[in-house]
This record gives structure tokens, sequence and C-alpha cells, in this order.
């Protein structure tokens, strides 16, 4: 009976192991379920390289190419801002630091991972989207620029954190070698440490992008959700989560409008995918 | 020749300069909520229901939406997310199979919040015809902080030292006694850390209820686990952008509140982990 009991118990275990991988793959076929069906309307080059996005309009124009290029813009000036700020705390939480002010800067950084995206959002509207206004003495401050400065914020937790594990895990006996050798403690770092660390690094920075990309609320509430071409940082844009987040309300379940948006998480899905596969490798590879 | 002292000097303090540009926005962020969101707490805003289309009285119905939708999520999330850490700690292998699984949390925890929420959508509310309710915003909660709890939880299972688990091993003690009366009694404060820190990334996600359960403005309380509900990050985001003129103290008020909801379970996860680290007896 014992044996009976523990047999079903180690079943139920397995069986909570893999779900992690169900849930992925059921993640992904409700979203091909749901979104491959706009492919009727409108073909995937169509789709993805269309220049207009006018999905309620008779009939609908399904392009996501302002989305996608608003999403890149975006993202890239939050790269932009970020990954130098996020590397060099991580090198200085890491290296400088000492002792009890490297805790309390850790705690900062889980401090501002944990804040929720809406509030983040909420206190960019309130503070950051006035100062642009008047800086740039625009029309309005809901601008790619906004968000991207925003967004740089939720990607700096996710690149300092993993950035620091991988500056940890390089073997203490390279630090004291170069340090032996009359090297100072910068050159050891800038030659020796960093180099060593180069490709957790370079995942910490991917998977700080993915959270960039994929990120909602903040980006909806502060960069001004207009679905045109960008054509300046200045202007306002729309990314591929904002329009899923900001139309699915409306769109009536089962039209073409609510296709494209699945098709819309599709794209963003396999994007987030490519990010975490690739960053995944880069970490495997330094052990 | 370049002084190498003055170069790493310069150098530190442009590593000083990376730092202070996050901590010092952080630190203005939470300074701003706390001075401006504090005023507008008494108890009537606790424990009223929103008036005037949301322009007056309190946020009593968002701040139950989200214990409800919390607790859901944590219902459903903790046993799979403990089991699964239990698998992946005690029984799996280093075979392909386990990678796999790695890679499946490393992607769960990737996935776009918004994403959850088409996924949600598409599951819960519509395939299984739950509708906008409770239950389907609790699942799609659920799954979202999985990887979290099988992380965390996976952590704390693996730093009880192997020799505790080979002595109840040689007492005579099965692989699953061992496991229930051996492993898990001393992994509880790792796994009790896992759980709370998913309790506030649950609380504070707004993207996965967008169409799972949040009602615009709903004064009454929910009966069922098939009822719609308000939530507070939805609620900060509804009077921020939908609704104009919302005084201010009002928004601020909100984001307080539900800044405060999540940093306090930070904050007691942060504190039960230094508890237990001091405590470690191996």
């Amino acid at each position: 009976m014992r044996k009976f009991k523990e047999f079903v118990i180690e079943k139920l275990i397995l069986i909570c192991g893999i779900a992690s991988i169900f849930f992925v793959i059921l993640i992904f076929l409700f979203l091909l379920k749901e979104g491959l069906s706009v492919f009727g309307t409108v073909s995937p080059f169509n789709f993805l390289f269309g220049k207009s996005w006018y999905p309620i309009s008779e009939p609908p124009q399904l392009g996501i190419l302002p989305l996608i290029l608003g999403s890149l813009l975006v993202t890239l000036g939050a790269a932009i801002i970020s990954i130098p700020i996020g590397v060099g705390c991580a090198v200085y939480i890491a290296e400088v630091a000492p002792g009890r002010i490297k805790e309390i800067l850790k705690s900062g950084i889980e401090l501002l991972a944990a804040i929720p995206s809406v509030v983040l959002g909420f206190i960019g509207m309130v503070t950051l989207v006035p100062l642009v206004k008047n800086i740039f003495h625009l029309p309005t401050g809901l601008t790619a620029l906004s968000g991207s400065i925003m967004l740089a914020f939720m990607a700096m937790p996710t690149i300092v954190s993993i950035a620091e594990d991988a500056l940890y895990s390089v073997p203490k006996t390279y630090k004291e070698g170069a340090l032996a050798l009359g090297a100072t403690h910068w050159q050891t770092i800038w030659r020796v440490i960093l180099p060593a660390a180069s490709s957790g690094i370079l995942a910490a920075i991917m998977l700080g992008i993915g959270r960039v990309i994929g990120e909602t609320m903040a980006v909806m509430m502060i960069t001004g959700n207009a679905a045109v071409m960008p054509n300046s940082i200045l202007a306002p844009v729309r990314t591929l989560t904002a329009t899923i987040a900001a139309e699915m309300g409306e769109a009536v379940v089962g039209s073409e409008h609510y296709f494209a948006l699945f098709a819309v998480g599709i794209v963003l899905f396999v994007i987030s995918f490519i990010v975490n596969v690739t960053a995944d490798l880069f970490l495997h590879k330094k052990q | 020749m370049r002084n190498p002292h003055r170069t790493q000097n310069i150098a530190f303090f442009f590593l000083l300069v990376t730092t202070l540009l996050i901590v010092v926005p952080v630190g203005l962020i939470v300074v701003i909520i706390i001075q401006k969101g504090l005023p507008a707490i008494n108890w009537q805003f606790l424990s009223d229901v929103p008036r005037q289309g949301m322009r007056a009285g309190g946020i009593f119905p968002a701040i139950i939406g989200t214990v409800y939708l919390v607790s859901g999520a944590i219902i459903f999330a903790l046993p799979i997310g403990l089991l699964a850490a239990i698998y992946l700690s005690e029984y799996s292998k280093d075979n392909p199979l386990n990678r796999i699984i790695k890679l499946a949390i490393v992607n769960l925890a990737g996935v776009p919040s918004v994403v959850y929420g088409l996924f949600g959508l598409a599951l819960f509310v519509i395939f299984f015809k739950f509708g906008a309710s409770i239950l389907s915003g609790s699942l799609t909660l659920g799954i979202m902080i999985l990887p979290i709890i099988i992380t965390t939880s996976r952590e704390a299972l693996e730093s009880v030292p192997q020799s505790f688990r080979e002595v109840s091993l040689s007492l005579g003690a099965s692989k699953w006694q061992t496991i229930r009366h051996i492993v898990l009694p001393n992994a509880v404060p790792g796994i009790l850390t896992g759980t709370i820190l998913g309790l506030g990334r649950a609380a504070g996600e707004t993207a996965p209820i967008l169409f799972t359960v949040a009602a615009f403005y709903l004064p009454q309380l929910p009966k069922s686990i098939f009822d719609q509900a308000m939530a507070l990050p939805y609620h900060l985001y509804v009077i921020s952008t939908q609704v104009p003129n919302v005084d201010e103290k009002i928004r601020y008020g909100t984001a307080f509140v539900l800044l405060a909801l999540v940093l306090f379970m930070n904050l007691i996860a942060i504190i039960i982990r230094t508890k237990f680290r001091k405590k470690k007896k191996w």
C-alpha cells in the first residue's frame, strides 16, 4: 500500500516537472489557433510589412510594420540608455562597492525590479512626460523618447543582477593572477574580469532587452499610442504590446481585428522565445 | 605615460555615476509616491467603494479583487511549482529532458505579460467558457508566476546538504519519506520566500488581467469565482488614463497602496531570507 502511494506521488511529481513544457506549448498552440486565421484575409508578408494599421476600417488594413518599428525604436532607445548604465552598475556592485554599501545597492536594485509596471507608467506620466515636453518644446511629451527612458529602468534590474552574477562567477584566481603581476584593480577589471564574464554579460543584456520588448503597461501609458510609421524619437509611437493591450478590449471575438491581435501575440511570443533561448545558450556556454 | 592609478580613479568615478543614475531615480520614485500618496490614505479611502465615476470615494473593491486574484493564483501555482521543483532537485538526472524543462521555465518567465493575457483570454475565458472572471484571471496569473516559484523552491531544496538525504536513506527511509520529512522541512523558508515573491508579482501585474477578469467599475464586491472583479493595478491604469479629471490625490493614493502592498511582500521575503541564513546550522 505504501509502495503504491509513493508510486502515485512520484508520478505526480514527474507530471508537475514537465508542466512547464506543457504550458509553453499550450500558450503557443492557443496563440496559433486564434492568430493564424488572420492569414485568410492578409498574406503573412503583407501582415508583417504592411504600412497601415487600420483594423476597424472597412475593409480592415492589417499591416503591423508601424507597430514593429515602434517597438524597435523604443527598445533601441532603452538599450542605448540601459546597457552602459546597467553594466557599469553591475561592475560597481561586484568589484568596487564596499561590503555594506553593496548590500544596500543590491536591495535598491531588487526594489526597482519589484515596482509594478503600471506604477512606473503612472510616475512616468506625471514626472517624465511633462519634462520631455518642456525640454524639447513639443506639443505632447507622450513620445518614443519618454517610453525609452522609462523602459530603460525596467531593463536595468535584469541587466544588473545577471551581469553581476556573471562577474562573480569569474574564478578568483584570474583576479589574483592579474593583481600579482602588478595590474591595478581597474586594469584587472577591464582586461581580465570583463572579458572572462563577457558571455554572461551578453546574456544579461539580451534578457534585459527581452524584458523591454515585452513590457506593456508603462509603454502604453507614456508613448502616446499613435499607430503610424514612426519618423522621430520625439513623436508618439505605438508598440506591439500596447496595441494588444489597448485594442483587445474592443475587438469583437472572431473578427479580423481579434485574429490580427493574436497574430501580433505570435510575433511577440516568437521574439521572446528567440531572445530567451539565445541568452540561455550564452549562459550555458560559460559553464 | 598615462598614470594607471589616475585612470582607475576616473573609471571608478564613472562606475559610481552609473550606479547613482539607477539608485537615485528609484529613491525619488518611492519618495514622490509616499509624499503625495500618504496624505490621501485614510480609513474611508481604504474601505469605501469608488463614487462619482471613480472621482471620489475609496478603492475597497479593487483591494479585495486583488486579494482574491492573488490568492487564487497562489492556490494554483504553489502545488504545481513545488512539485516541479522537487522533480528538478531530487529526481531529474542530467539528461536532455531536464535541459528542455529548464529551457521551458526560462521561456515561461520571458513570455511578455500581455501575451499571458491573450492566452488566458483564448483558453480560460473563451475555450473553457469561464468568462471574464476571478477564476480565469487567477489561473492566468498562476501560470505566469510558476517560473518564480519553481526557481526559488528548487534553489531552496538544492541548498539542503546531500548528507541529510544520505543519513535518512541509510536509516531505511524511502526516497519520498526522505523528501517529505527531511528535505522539505529544511527548505520551507526558501519556498516561502519564493511564494511571497510570486504573490508580489501577481499583485502588481496588469496586462494579464486586462481581458481575463478586470472590471472597469464595479462598486459591489464579487460573490463567486465566476464574477468579474476590480483590481488595484488595473484601477490605477484606468484612473490615470481613461477617466479625465480624477483628483491627483486619488491617483497617488492608489499608486501608494499598490506600491506599499508589493514592497511589503518583498520586504517580508527579504526578512525571511536573512533570518534563515543566520539560523542555518550547516
